[in-house]
């Protein structure tokens, strides 16, 4: 990036970058996601609140301890096999919140749709996040709408922002996470991904794999009822349980080993992973959570998430080392080990 | 999953490690030719399990990683127009030319579009019937055929805007370089097995005879690799020199025929430059003259795009099995999947790139 450039407004040099222009795989959730966040955004926005990127930002207001947290939803095509844009929008902002610990309250809604939105689309929209509210025992309390010329969005974006407030004897953040700790997967991984890439006009796979989309709030609030021994809680969502797991070896300094054969797996979506050449590791959930706990809890936690409905496939798939720090190993089927690295961006099928 | 759990089979594994360990007294360096092969080894570590005197070379079986930089180019020169849509397999998008990528083209406006079979370059050219549709063919013989359907299929429906980049390339004249080049010192290879469900093996046997050398055609999955491993190391510690089919569920020894009748129909052999290794004779397919108008670099006029290739970048050498990835001074450095220097780098089939996912960089 030429240095020299100087924006109205923007008193600092452009921070370098290996891409002078955004690419989708920005956006992916892997490494140039990271330095996207890290370059442009951490460095400006750069605060003790911030810089934690946890799920939720956390802060205290008087003795209150609030979790607060935003995201956007830009899923294409709107409608997926097993939900739709505004139910995600919905329980993807109310499980950033439960990942903090909280009891989500409030939610915000910001629609920017594109002209030509036939109105019943947007109703249907409307009435799954009433219903998604509902279910997850939220309010939506503030909104905004905002209509784009043609061809300058795809349909509808929506973005939700949140408020929860955490119990004062709650403390879950991945620096918390201890040598020992297990890690705990709550059910089958990689069903958001294939599911929104089978509905894809593109792709002429048909399945019968539905979107995981749901609330996790409940499952959480059992969680803490069993025990405050979680350290982290993290929902995989874009860039999958890879990403994640990576993410906290490295904001804990620890190292993460993990089994492959305890990771749960519907067999139809690894069928659809192998005819597709991708590795469900990366692909995103919208309805799990990874939570690192205390070993001597970890198995009546264990029980009470499988008594959860959104829990019921649960499964212990590994444990946080001293060893190897800051790296993600894998003992694979075949019982060799191997690293699961950060994707640095969107998978791409392959040729052959 | 059936046919694919029995082929990760730990207590299979198990055997045949330990049938290997039984039958290696000396050590042996054995080529994977094709990058499938490459990520299965990677992804599964298998050198951690094989016997310390066998070691394993991967071979420029990746077809990303040897289509030549100046193909990227043409095909980022084409992306650049904006009357043409550009249309690729997804792993083509990040492969670096000598200036930019496809996707930073796309980023840019370039209409690219990744996708899944070549019939869906052609319904996007039935669709839009005013551009140019342009599709990206390169690969190994796997994927000719496909490509060559959707030659056949733009014949007879008689699209006038589908063209095919076209930039194949074939294993067997591959493999006979490697062979007489002094430099290299193979002695078995795992051959490339879904290249052989199309072309079956035939082509193999005077090589094996000239160059007295074990080849097995063998699979994916790791109960594959290590029984192709196997069977080469028997062979080798005996003295013989056979082809060898170790993937008998999929492959014949004389292929697929309807395919191979389709690529004669629609492609003839040609001299291909490999990106790394340089030219090879007969070691690719383009497109027949009577098909020529389906050809998008006469078409287009793009015969005198040439460029250089980066002059650190050892990927040539990594390809030939002469050096690891990690051996490159650039390997993790300069050279990293977000910001690839060569072509190994960038596929996930590519042998810089499985090692630099899945193997300790230090």
């Amino acid at each position: 990036m030429n240095e020299k450039i100087k924006y109205d407004g923007l008193t600092c040099p452009i921070p370098k970058s290996d891409y002078n222009r955004v690419l989708l795989a920005h956006g992916g959730g892997g490494t140039l996601s990271h330095q996207l966040i890290n370059k442009i955004f951490l460095s400006q926005f750069g605060n003790e609140i911030l810089n934690t990127l946890h799920d939720s930002a956390l802060i205290n207001v008087d003795s209150n301890r609030l979790a607060f947290t935003t995201d956007s939803y830009v899923v294409h095509p709107i409608f997926f096999p097993g939900g739709n844009i505004g139910e995600l929008a919905v329980y993807g902002t109310v499980n950033d919140l439960a990942m903090a610990g909280a009891k989500p309250l409030f939610i915000s809604v910001g629609f920017i749709i594109e002209e030509g939105l036939e109105i019943e689309e947007l109703w249907k929209i409307t009435v799954s996040m009433k219903l998604a509210a509902e279910k997850a025992n939220v309010k939506i309390v503030t909104g905004d709408t905002k209509v784009v010329d043609k061809g300058k969005g795809d349909k509808i974006f929506i973005n939700t922002s949140g408020i929860g407030i955490i119990s004062p004897d709650v403390s879950i953040n991945p620096v918390n996470c201890k040598p020992g700790d297990k890690i705990i997967l709550s059910g089958k991984i990689a069903e958001h991904g294939i599911a929104i890439m089978s509905a894809r006009e593109n792709l002429e796979f048909e399945s019968a794999i539905k979107s995981d989309t749901a609330p996790l709030n409940f499952l959480v609030e059992q969680m803490l009822q069993t025990s405050n021994k979680i350290h982290v809680l993290r929902d995989p969502t874009r860039g999958g349980i890879a990403t994640v797991l990576n993410e906290i070896a490295a904001q804990s300094n620890l190292g993460i080993s993990i089994e492959q054969e305890k990771i749960p797996i519907a067999e139809d979506v690894k069928a659809a992973c192998e005819i597709l050449g991708l590795d469900p590791l990366y692909i995103a959930n919208e309805g799990k959570l990874i939570a690192f706990v205390d070993p001597e809890v970890a198995d009546k936690m264990l029980k009470t998430m499988r008594s959860n409905e959104f829990g019921k496939d649960s499964s212990i798939i590994g444990v946080v080392t001293n060893e190897n720090p800051k790296t993600v190993i894998m003992k694979t089927s075949i019982g060799s080990n191997r690293i699961v690295d950060m994707i640095s961006g969107e998978q791409l099928p392959r040729i052959c | 999953m059936k046919y694919i759990d029995e082929f990760r089979n730990a207590e299979l594994i198990g055997n045949l490690v330990k049938k290997l360990l039984q039958v290696t007294t000396q050590n042996w360096k054995i080529m994977e030719v094709c990058g499938g092969q490459t990520h299965t080894i990677l992804k599964y570590n298998l050198e951690e399990l094989l016997p310390k005197k066998i070691s394993l070379i991967h071979g420029p079986g990746c077809p990303v990683c040897v289509t030549p930089l100046e193909f990227i180019d043409k095909a980022i020169a084409l992306a650049e127009q904006s009357d043409i849509i550009l249309t690729s397999f997804g792993d083509m998008l990040r492969v670096p030319g000598s200036k930019s990528d496809l996707l930073n083209v796309k980023a840019q406006g370039g209409d690219v579009r990744m996708i899944y079979s070549t019939l869906d370059a052609i319904k996007i050219a039935e669709e839009n019937q005013n551009k140019e549709v342009v599709f990206f063919g390169v690969g190994f013989e796997t994927t000719a055929p496909a490509n060559a359907m959707a030659v056949y299929e733009a014949q007879r429906r008689n699209l006038k805007n589908f063209s095919v980049l076209c930039s194949h390339v074939l294993v067997p004249p591959a493999i006979e370089a490697l062979l007489s080049s002094s430099e290299v010192s193979i002695q078995g290879f795992l051959a490339a097995g879904h290249v052989c469900t199309v072309m079956g093996y035939e082509q193999y046997i005077p090589l094996a005879e000239k160059y007295k050398i074990p080849i097995v055609i063998t699979g994916f999955e790791p109960v594959d690799i290590l029984n192709g491993v196997l069977l080469s190391v028997i062979q080798l510690e005996s003295g013989k020199y056979e082809v060898e089919n170790q993937y008998k569920r999929v492959v014949t020894k004389e292929g697929n025929v309807q395919a191979k009748k389709l690529l004669d129909e629609i492609f003839e052999v040609t001299d291909r430059k490999w990106r790394g290794i340089g030219t090879i004779p007969n070691s690719g397919y383009k497109l027949r003259d009577r098909y020529s108008a389906f050809d998008a670099e006469l078409k287009f006029n793009l015969k005198n795009i040439e460029v250089e290739e980066s002059k650190i970048c050892i990927a040539g050498k990594v390809l030939q099995g002469l050096k690891k990835p990690f051996e490159c001074s650039a390997f993790g450095k300069e050279c990293s999947p977000e910001h690839p220097l060569g072509a190994p780098m960038v596929s996930t089939e590519g042998a810089c790139a499985a090692y630099f996912h899945y193997s300790k960089r230090n």
